[in-house]
């Protein structure tokens, strides 16, 4: 069938949703994980590194109430020290992309012409690679740990932060007030943070934030490779490499911290979802 | 009498974009010039893609020709740099079609009007908020409006706080791009005769770029008739609309029916 | 004489604001004639237009009575309602690009269109075609059928849609704003277009416009409305000459091109300005 005839909808007052509910949502889990991570040589019952060679592969009890792994370290333990590599190395990384992102992408998309060229082509020559081999290039010259994970997954998700930003600058600077602004005697500078930035920023912390959920998921994926946070401090993606041998007689070793990366990733998906709602113009409540 | 405003054989290409094998040239301006005196009104006529936005922005300074060359008040606009690039603009002002993209949606009105001052750093602060509202009320605001952003205002009163932006740092020329062509026609009516008090109050002069040749023929001293880049027929008011020269300038006479069909309505 | 197009009493509301779009109005159109249906923004003449094919959104309750032919409209089910549009009635827009599907060639959207209501063969929907984009003023239509959309100028791409819309010879054309978007003399030939096509098949014309001088070029009566409510029906020569509703001759004398030069518009009264509406 053609489209002929169909009429654009009418514009009617869109419905009020409520992105502040699911922001709150996800801030507020993201925050309880977090404090749990901080404060995990407190919460945690035992030491994460301490064996127990008696209670190898305990079923939860009273004691161990996730249980015990192959070597008879406390899971919860583990999972709280784990959670905290974890989400420092996905939001450090998240952050420092951002932090080369947005000036490359504001710069790009506003100025335009060469400018633009010659940013994109670079980013382009990151964004060629499979990530996952730009990780381990990373790490082989770099030596493995936490930081060059980080380091790794922020160079990983530069172009594409960089890409959104410069999107939102393209877009945004076509409007009369960044040209008008430019009249009223602003400077490019000026013009960059108070019309571009703003305007154009909603996208891309967005995009960040689902990629927090994905850094975790990269940095477990490393971890699992024995890339990324080292042994014997504890990372949720080396504590699921463990527990994946043990699958069948002891699932709490594979289970618990699975839980914990689903629950980080909902957390950030949750907050993302809900920013995007509050940053699409339709459902901009006056 | 010096004029204000000089554009002398003014060149403009464009290369559209997209991959090599599909970029396309095309000439916006193709050697205009034109000249207009202090506190005058210039009609600038001609349909989308004629050019005349670009010759807008020549003028403002916010594109640079390829050739020939803007003057105001006898000074390049090109060799402009620094404090004089910046006077210049407090002098030359726009004004937008579009009164929802000529205004930032996250600012409130206010800020957009006192953008100018700030960056031209008129008076102090307080001396600022005092001509902001003042401004509001030049234009027929109510300067409670003022703390409002752009979605909760009318089209007509949005366009009304574009112009207060404009005014603001007290410009002797506007260049106004289509600034009613958005507008309802109980709206446009308002605005236009807002133009006309400003002009005569303020004596600011105008080039009021257009597609209606009504609204040239009543708001403005001088008209100037673009086609495809080029300026085809320039003159005062009445004697392009009674003898028209150029066919395209016949054409667009004939297309606006409202000029010769309707008879005026007698007054009510 | 019976109506061709006969609206009566007609209310719509949306499900948001408290004030009806449309607001108890009934109008007959006479076949064969152009009527235009003039009024600022949030008058309700596309509202209204629109409820005609059953185009509104579901938010919309429409009550009264709108009849093509003498049948009713209201109330048909969707089916029904379909096999009218771009039958019977036809209806163009504003935004010809929007109309028309931008991957497929124009002459494919044509045939299409008349292959939906019409049990004939792809041969014959092309040959039919191809015979519209002549009669609409494409140049070279046979080397232009296989084109895209984007490869037209607007002015062509209504020319297209027009087409389109004519193919099945509807007995009424709804054209909204159809000349809008386009250039000032391009508008011109447009509305000649469909005055000529009009004329040829004695097709009746329903000119949705905010423009007083496209009224004044192609329709024989006008309607007015305001608000939701349709003020005044008059004949187009009447209604430059002797307006008689008070916002009619507001917004005539609001015209710059038909004002004194240079003098100050009269402002049409508060009460009747589009802005009153808002608050």
């Amino acid at each position: 069938m053609t489209t002929l005839g169909l009429p654009a909808a009418p514009r009617r007052a869109p419905r009020p949703r409520r992105p502040g509910r699911l922001i709150l949502l996800g801030l507020l889990a993201l925050l309880l994980l977090a404090a749990a991570a901080a404060a995990a040589p407190w919460l945690a019952p035992w030491d994460p590194e301490e064996m127990d060679v008696i209670g190898v592969m305990g079923p939860p009890s009273a004691a161990h109430p996730f249980g015990s792994d192959v070597m008879g370290r406390d899971v919860l333990s583990r999972v709280l020290f784990a959670l905290r590599a974890s989400l420092l190395v996905s939001t450090s990384a998240v952050l420092l992309s951002l932090l080369v992102a947005i000036p490359l992408g504001l710069v790009a998309g506003y100025f335009g012409r060469w400018v633009d060229g010659a940013i994109s082509r670079a980013l382009d020559m990151i964004l060629v690679l499979p990530a996952m081999l730009l990780a381990i290039t990373f790490i082989a010259i770099l030596g493995p740990g936490s930081t060059v994970a980080a380091l790794a997954i922020a160079v990983i998700y530069l172009p594409i932060l960089a890409r959104v930003m410069r999107t939102g600058a393209l877009v945004v600077t076509r409007n009369d007030y960044v040209l008008g602004a430019r009249a009223r005697g602003a400077s490019h500078l000026r013009v960059l943070l108070t019309h571009v930035l703003p305007n154009a920023l909603g996208p891309v912390i967005v995009q960040a934030s689902i990629l927090a959920a994905f850094a975790l998921q990269l940095e477990a994926g490393l971890s699992f490779l024995g890339l990324g946070v080292q042994p014997p401090t504890p990372s949720l993606g080396s504590m699921l490499a463990d527990g994946r041998d043990v699958l069948t007689q002891a699932p709490w070793v594979e289970i618990f911290p699975g839980l914990a990366i689903v629950a980080a990733v909902l957390a950030f998906t949750v907050l993302g979802e809900g920013l995007r709602q509050a940053f699409d113009p339709e459902g901009v409540a006056e | 009498m010096a004029d204000l405003l000089r554009v002398e054989g003014l060149r403009k290409t464009f290369t559209l974009g997209g991959p090599p094998w599909a970029r396309r040239r095309v000439v916006a301006l193709d050697g205009v010039s034109l000249a207009l005196g202090l506190g005058r009104t210039l009609g600038l006529v001609g349909e989308s893609g004629s050019g005349k936005s670009t010759l807008g922005r020549c003028i403002l300074g916010l594109t640079t020709p390829d050739e020939g060359s803007v003057t105001f008040d006898g000074t390049e606009v090109a060799s402009l740099r620094g404090r004089a690039l910046l006077d210049f603009r407090r002098r030359v002002q726009p004004v937008f079609q579009d009164p929802w993209g000529s205004l930032d949606p996250r600012w409130t009105v206010g800020r957009s009007v006192r953008e100018a001052l700030d960056c031209f750093r008129i008076g102090t602060s307080a001396d600022r908020d005092r001509r902001v509202l003042d401004l509001f009320r030049r234009v027929g605001l109510d300067p409670d409006l003022a703390g409002r952003r752009p979605t909760r205002l009318s089209g007509g009163q949005r366009q009304r706080v574009a112009i207060a932006a404009a005014l603001a740092s007290g410009p002797e020329l506007i260049v106004a791009d289509e600034p009613v062509s958005a507008l309802d026609m109980s709206v446009q009516a308002q605005i236009l005769n807002l133009f006309m008090d400003l002009r005569r109050d303020l004596g600011v002069a105008s080039v009021f770029v257009t597609h209606d040749l009504g609204v040239v023929k009543h708001v403005s001293d001088e008209v100037a008739v673009m086609f495809r880049g080029r300026l085809v027929e320039t003159g005062e008011v009445e004697e392009v609309m009674d003898r028209p020269r150029h066919d395209y300038t016949r054409a667009l006479l004939a297309a606006n029916p409202a000029l010769h069909v309707l008879p005026a309505p007698r007054s009510p | 004489m019976t109506a061709l197009l006969s609206v009566s009493d007609v209310a719509i509301r949306f499900a948001g604001p408290a004030r009806p779009a449309v607001d108890g109005v009934s109008l007959d159109l006479r076949a064969g004639e152009m009527f235009g249906l003039v009024g600022e923004s949030g008058s309700g003449k596309s509202t209204l237009a629109n409820a005609v094919l059953g185009l509104l959104p579901a938010s919309a309750t429409v009550t009264g009575s709108i009849r093509l032919e003498g049948r009713e409209l209201l109330g048909l089910p969707e089916e029904e309602l379909r096999a009218i549009r771009g039958d019977a009635a036809a209806m163009i827009f504003q935004d010809a690009s929007a109309s028309l599907d931008p991957t497929w060639p124009v002459g494919d959207q044509i045939a299409e269109t008349i292959r939906a209501h019409r049990p004939v063969s792809r041969r014959e929907a092309e040959r039919r075609a191809l015979e519209l984009m002549a009669e609409v003023g494409i140049p070279d239509p046979a080397r232009r059928f296989r084109d895209a959309p984007h490869r037209f100028s607007g002015g062509m791409r209504q020319r297209i849609v027009i087409a389109a819309a004519l193919a099945n010879d509807p007995r009424l054309l709804i054209a909204d704003e159809p000349t809008t978007a386009l250039d000032v003399t391009i508008q011109a030939q447009v509305l000649q277009l469909i005055d000529r096509l009009r004329r040829e098949h004695g097709t009746t014309v329903l000119l949705i416009t905010h423009d007083l001088g496209v009224v004044a070029q192609a329709c024989d009566r006008v309607g007015v409305m305001r608000g939701g409510r349709l003020l005044e029906v008059v004949a187009t020569a009447d209604l430059f000459a002797k307006p008689s509703h008070p916002y009619t001759r507001a917004l005539l004398a609001a015209n710059p091109a038909t004002a004194p030069r240079g003098s100050r518009l009269p402002v049409i009264p508060p009460e009747w300005s589009v802005e009153a509406l808002d608050g």
